[in-house]
């Protein structure tokens, strides 16, 4: 038991080896890194900031404007890109994941994507966007906007508020379409811990997760003062914000909770992969929304972070397929789909950033490293990341983040890269996602106890745990 | 009477029932079963995962005869299911004692 968690923990402290070096080196922040934060839409801050002399400061909080200054092309875009989002959990990623389950447990999983999808929406408007996306403090951001206290329209007056992150867009909107990246985070998680985990357990770690862990690295990294945007990380879409932290709490709750019953010894295929193969294409038309939605506008970055996420994607899909084909004689389904969710996890934080030659090599890289994570890293060190959320989106968030500081270009988003200020990101991401979600997994597990008794497990959690089952 | 127990390879079960009509045969009963002969199994992976799957899909012919007719049904049976490849299955022949129509207490050559 001991050596089955300590040697993955081994191998994440050499992930995050780096990071005390890049600690010493304490990179200054300055206005310029400031303005370069790749929140999305932070780029229409940008050039206020650049003038600042000239023009009015940049707006830093919330705001009432009036109704002409919303674009109505920004809005219809962000409105299809929220509803684009939502479509990748469900039923994208409940179908991705179900598809790749035992028969006995496939409800039971796309109900996990279904309740998470429900608990997270009522936790953001609780508080979860107030702390991620207001002000406050570099750690965290304020509670003006609990309960979405504030946010408004008047229709008499003319008025209406937006956030600062995106100026042309109702804030509703903008609320919405980052809930949908609230939505998909926690979902993604339960692929490491799929056929094991009571439900009442995976609602509290879920809820307690999302506000202690995806709100406040979501306001680091993305909210103009969270400490990271500061420091000039660049994440345009949630390559760490959604998929490092995805995949690092995978593997804490995979370490945690244990292997399935019988890993390793019995025969556990993915019952159906045509729910698997439509899972996937549907995250992957779902995405556009998640990387050319993250402009914030209907704009040429945004037509930009479309194209190269098409491209990363496919090849991303022939490089996990040909790498299979070599090593295990066959080209497989689940391979090239899963080659196509490595693509998009790893183009993420790179969308806006990069152009379509980077997006090639992107996309071939994190095929062919998370194919191999998956594969060869998971049996060798042993720990039961069931459908690999830890291989498929943490080590290609990693390539990912990592490669967006190799090919960030100036010219398309006035950022420069730096891969020691992406490590930043990463290794932050690595250490505070594990940490907390370790923690918070234990004391559950202290509590309520996390997994399913064995009968309950044998027997399959759709008929234990929901009292239903499909034929 | 005989009962003639064929294990064929699924795809060939249409040539079967064609080829044991021709020759008279009256009835038969079907089964979907697995189960593993010379032919062995498959290995299926996913994501690196392998799984050695031991038993074969087959289908399992049931069929009722007299005396008379059992070598034609076998050469029949033996002909139609034949692909030459290791995997064509085998046919079990066993002594039948009786045979009872359920809905009119016939027995024996009368109820097959």
């Amino acid at each position: 038991m001991m050596t089955t968690l300590l040697r993955p923990l081994i191998v994440l402290g050499l992930l995050t080896l780096a990071v005390p070096a890049v600690w010493a080196e304490d990179t200054p922040a300055t206005t310029s890194s400031a303005a370069q934060t790749s929140a999305p839409a932070a780029d229409t801050a940008a050039p206020a900031a650049a003038d600042a002399a000239a023009a009015p400061a940049a707006p830093t909080e919330p705001q009432l404007i009036g109704t002409d200054k919303i674009n109505s092309g920004d809005t219809a875009w962000m409105l299809t890109s929220t509803a684009l989002v939502l479509m990748m959990t469900i039923p994208g990623l409940a179908l991705f994941y179900g598809g790749m389950v035992r028969k006995k447990n496939v409800l039971a999983t796309l109900m996990q994507s279904f309740a998470v999808t429900c608990v997270v929406t009522i936790l953001w408007w609780l508080i979860g966007y107030s702390w991620a996306f207001t002000p406050g403090s570099a750690y965290l951001g304020g509670a003006t906007r609990a309960l979405l206290n504030g946010m408004t329209i008047m229709k008499d007056a003319n008025k209406i508020t937006v956030s600062h992150l995106a100026l042309t867009i109702p804030e509703t909107v903008y609320a919405m379409f980052q809930l949908t990246f609230a939505i998909i985070t926690p979902a993604l998680i339960a692929g490491a811990f799929a056929d094991r985990m009571k439900f009442s357990a995976m609602l509290i770690f879920m809820s307690v997760w999302s506000l202690v862990v995806y709100c406040p690295i979501a306001h680091w990294v993305w909210e103009p003062s969270g400490w990271l945007a500061v420091k000039g990380v660049l994440d345009y879409a949630g390559g760490t914000v959604v998929h490092i932290n995805a995949g690092i709490a995978g593997l804490a709750s995979c370490l945690v909770l244990g292997k399935r019953m019988g890993y390793g010894r019995e025969a556990m295929p993915p019952h159906n992969l045509t729910l698997t193969l439509i899972g996937a294409s549907l995250l992957w038309v779902g995405w556009f929304g998640f990387n050319a939605g993250s402009a914030g506008a209907a704009d040429g970055r945004a037509g930009m972070a479309m194209a190269v996420t098409q491209i990363a994607t496919a090849a991303a899909a022939l490089s996990w397929m040909f790498a299979e084909w070599v090593v295990k004689s066959k080209p497989s389904v689940l391979g090239i789909a899963s080659g196509a969710v490595a693509g998009l996890v790893a183009i993420t934080p790179a969308s806006g950033f990069v152009g379509p030659a980077p997006a090639v090599i992107i996309g071939i890289v994190a095929g062919v490293v998370c194919f191999l994570a998956a594969t060869s890293l998971k049996s060798a060190l042993g720990y039961d990341d069931s459908l690999d959320a830890f291989g498929v989106h943490c080590i290609g968030g990693i390539v990912g983040a990592l490669l967006t500081g190799v090919f960030a270009s100036k010219e398309i988003s006035g950022a420069d890269g730096s891969v020691i200020i992406q490590l930043w990101g990463v290794g932050t991401t690595l250490i505070y996602g594990f940490v907390m979600s370790f923690l918070i997994l234990k004391v559950i597990d202290m509590t309520i106890g996390l997994r399913v008794t064995e009968e309950q497990e044998r027997e399959g959690l759709d008929l234990a745990l929901h009292g239903e089952r499909v034929e | 009477m005989k009962l003639i127990t064929a294990i064929i390879k699924p795809f060939k079960l249409d040539d079967v029932r064609k080829a044991i009509s021709d020759v008279g045969v009256q009835g038969v009963t079907v089964t979907d079963v697995r189960g593993f002969g010379r032919q062995r199994g498959h290995t299926e992976i996913y994501r690196g995962a392998e799984y050695a799957v031991e038993f074969v899909p087959k289908v399992k012919i049931e069929i009722a005869v007299v005396d008379t007719l059992a070598d034609q049904v076998i050469e029949a049976i033996t002909n139609s299911a034949k692909t030459g490849k290791v995997g064509d299955g085998k046919i079990f022949v066993f002594d039948l004692a009786h045979v009872i129509r359920i809905r009119t207490n016939e027995r024996d050559a009368q109820a097959i």
